[in-house]
């Protein structure tokens, strides 16, 4: 079965997958079926990571990179002379099984370039992803890609069989849209979206309902935005993604700082090299969005639309509200404590749990992986109390010392703690 | 100074727990595995295991805080670091000595410490489900090597039963020399004098293979390299990420 051709296809289409950035494989939770091959985990697992430090959980592929299209951020644009291969669906799901069993993958992730007409593609794509569930028995995880355009029967048959789809937006806004990617539209990306949001919701109802409706799309949907392409702020791209998560319940956005694949292109800006720094910080404001009650406007604002590059998100808000500081680790409330710099949602989780016992200190702190080279100045607890805290350091020279990557020079030092007052020993 | 010895396994702690308090005979040391050091001044005594023993103090432990906790610390347990055992007896006692439950008391050096432990084993438990490759035998079975550095291997065999139900397979743990193998219908632990697998790279003889097998690898390897983006490149996260000491064993690392 392997052959010298499979060694071609599988380098042509997963070279054009490649800059699809999803690669979680979490978020459904299944046992294997009887006699068949795979399960899902709730919490996804990689199996790899490539040399620019990716996780490869899923295999991320293409079912083709034949496409109608000329979007001039895509490598697989129509008006690009390079190889171009396509796997017919029995052939792409062996290769997956082959994969799979060897446990090199947690799963597939499909995409497609588009061939003759949207619906045409999502058939060809349903049919490998049906060929694995049936022919093969698998029971692995499959996210598969919506091909905008595509109508509601064909997204619904998509669901049945997947456990995430996704319609990536790339563009942020509809007009930058409209100048990059001139034959697609805003509404032909929006409207799959909505469709799958709502059929997502339908389901969960029919499910409390009647217990034998199937599952669609049990890992929710997912998209992508590229990052750099196109002159949209940041606050553009984060009150996206916010709208994204709470009302179209989307489970994941990710951000790809873009790469210039098509430098000939004029409407495309010349990066020295891709906006991977942006990339991060977006990641991170992301996470404050999803998993620390933290706003958009908390984060970017009229005032300050990008992020700042050179510090992370919650640094960033926590010098622009100094009054909120210092935080009683003894006391404060959760949510507070989250908004401290260098306190994870793990850390939360066991200052909240052992504080119902006894009071915590700096070096239980440390011990529960606070980072409290960042902390420090945003905190009190029994010895650290006196000690100096953003307030009384002012946010400029807080910013200073975190951006050093250093403790205040012992000069400094000793200029900045001679009012500070060392508790007694007996008091710690 | 009082030096306690068992057999090295989980339930033989257990059972040093039960006879330690019955004896009220309370350790200064308790030796891990593979220390075998003479001592000038006293020897070390042997407790032997009794699962009765063994099976009052957990049943003793989970009635103190909740069955997770119990879990926590056998998983713990498989560690194997020096100091083990020793840490997981002061965690008990601390709890039997104690009124309240003090599981969550992570101001107290031991529950700190167990919680440290347990994580660090649980990373290992998650990396040798993802690190696992699997061989394609002559016969259409599988078979993968693994070398983790704590003893996790049990704590991955529902996982890979779970998932590859339909297909026979065994796992080998080269460093301890024991695996387990699934049948298609049960798994069971098992150890060879000799197994046909060349212990740099995992892999069994040629003669073994599938015909497919070595075509695979190089597929699953050329995926690898293709995959990466050139233009972000970055090998210290790589390294961090996929640890040296698991690329032996790994296809898309070698060949």
């Amino acid at each position: 079965m392997v052959s010298e051709k499979t060694f071609d296809k599988l380098k042509i289409l997963a070279e054009s997958a490649r800059y699809d950035v999803s690669c979680s494989s979490s978020g459904t939770s299944r046992s294997n079926s009887s006699g068949g091959i795979g399960n899902a985990s709730a919490w996804g697992i990689c199996h790899s990571y490539s040399e620019d430090g990716r996780c490869i959980s899923l295999m991320k592929i293409m079912l083709s990179n034949n496409c109608i299209y000329d979007c001039a951020y895509c490598v697989n644009r129509r008006s690009n002379d390079h190889p171009r291969s396509s796997f017919t669906p029995q052939e792409l799901s062996d290769l997956t099984i082959g994969f799979y069993r060897r446990n090199y993958i947690e799963g597939l992730f499909l995409s497609s370039g588009v061939l003759r007409n949207p619906e045409y593609t999502m058939e060809q794509m349903i049919a490998a992803i049906k060929d694995l569930r049936l022919r093969h028995r698998y029971n692995g995880y499959i996210h598969m890609k919506v091909i905008p355009g595509a109508g509601r029967e064909l997204i619904l048959e998509a669901g049945r069989w997947a456990d995430r789809l996704s319609v990536n937006m790339e563009i942020p806004t509809e007009n930058n849209l409209k100048f990059l990617a001139p034959e697609k539209n805003y509404e032909s990306i929006l409207k799959p979206i909505r469709m799958i949001t709502e059929n997502i919701r339908e389901n969960r109802e029919d499910r409390k309902k009647f217990r034998h409706v199937e599952k669609f799309t049990p890992a929710g949907q997912s998209t992508q935005l590229i990052i750099g392409a196109s002159d949209d702020k940041d606050i553009t791209v984060l009150s996206l993604a916010n709208k994204l998560y709470r009302q179209r319940s989307l489970k994941r956005v990710y951000y790809s700082g873009y790469i210039p694949v098509n430098g000939y292109d004029s409407r495309l800006p010349a990066l020295a090299s891709p906006p991977l720094k942006r990339e991060h910080r977006l990641y991170e404001a992301d996470w404050l969005l999803r998993f620390y009650g933290f706003n958009v406007n908390d984060i970017v604002s009229e005032e300050y639309p990008d992020l700042d590059l050179s510090l992370d998100p919650k640094v960033s808000y926590a010098l622009r509200n100094p009054w909120l500081y210092p935080v009683d680790i003894n006391i404060a409330d959760p949510m507070m404590l989250l908004r401290v710099p260098g306190i994870g949602l793990n850390s939360v989780k066991l200052i909240v749990a052992a504080r119902q016992h006894s009071r915590i200190n700096s070096d239980n702190l440390k011990k529960m992986g606070v980072v409290m080279k960042r902390a420090r100045y945003f905190i009190s607890c029994r010895e650290l109390g006196f000690s100096q805290n953003v307030q009384d350091l002012k946010p400029e020279v807080v910013r200073r010392i975190l951006l050093s990557g250093q403790k205040p020079s012992d000069a400094f030092q000793l200029k900045l703690f001679t009012s500070t007052v060392h508790p007694t020993p007996a008091l710690t | 100074m009082n030096i306690f010895n068992f057999d090295q396994t989980f339930e033989g702690l257990l059972t040093l727990v039960f006879e330690s308090y019955r004896l009220k005979l309370f350790p200064d040391m308790i030796m891990g595995r593979g220390e075998n050091q003479s001592f000038l001044f006293s020897d070390p005594v042997f407790i032997p295991t009794e699962s009765e023993k063994a099976e009052r103090v957990w049943k003793k432990i989970i009635e103190k805080t909740s069955p997770t906790n119990g879990n926590r610390i056998y998983i713990a347990f498989q560690s194997e670091l020096p100091g083990t055992p020793k840490l997981i007896y002061d965690y008990i006692k601390l709890m039997t000595d104690t009124q309240q439950s003090i599981e969550t008391d992570f101001t107290l050096p031991p529950v700190m410490e167990i919680t440290r432990l347990f994580n660090k084993v649980a990373k290992e438990t998650a990396r040798v489900r993802m690190f696992t490759r699997f061989q394609q035998t002559s016969e259409n079975s599988y078979y993968a090597s693994v070398m983790p550095e704590y003893d996790v291997l049990p704590l991955c065999i529902h996982h890979f039963t779970d998932r590859f139900a339909d297909q026979e397979w065994m796992i080998y743990d080269l460093k301890r020399d024991y695996g387990f193998y699934y049948n298609l219908i049960e798994t069971e632990r098992i150890s060879f004098e000799k197994l046909p697998v060349n212990p740099v790279n995992g892999q069994l003889y040629e003669s073994f293979h599938n015909p497919e097998e070595k075509q695979f690898q190089k597929l699953w390897k050329n995926y690898f390299d293709t995959i990466c983006i050139k233009e972000r490149k970055n090998y210290k996260l790589h390294r961090q990420m996929l640890p040296r000491r698991f690329w032996n064993y790994l296809p898309e690392k070698n060949g």
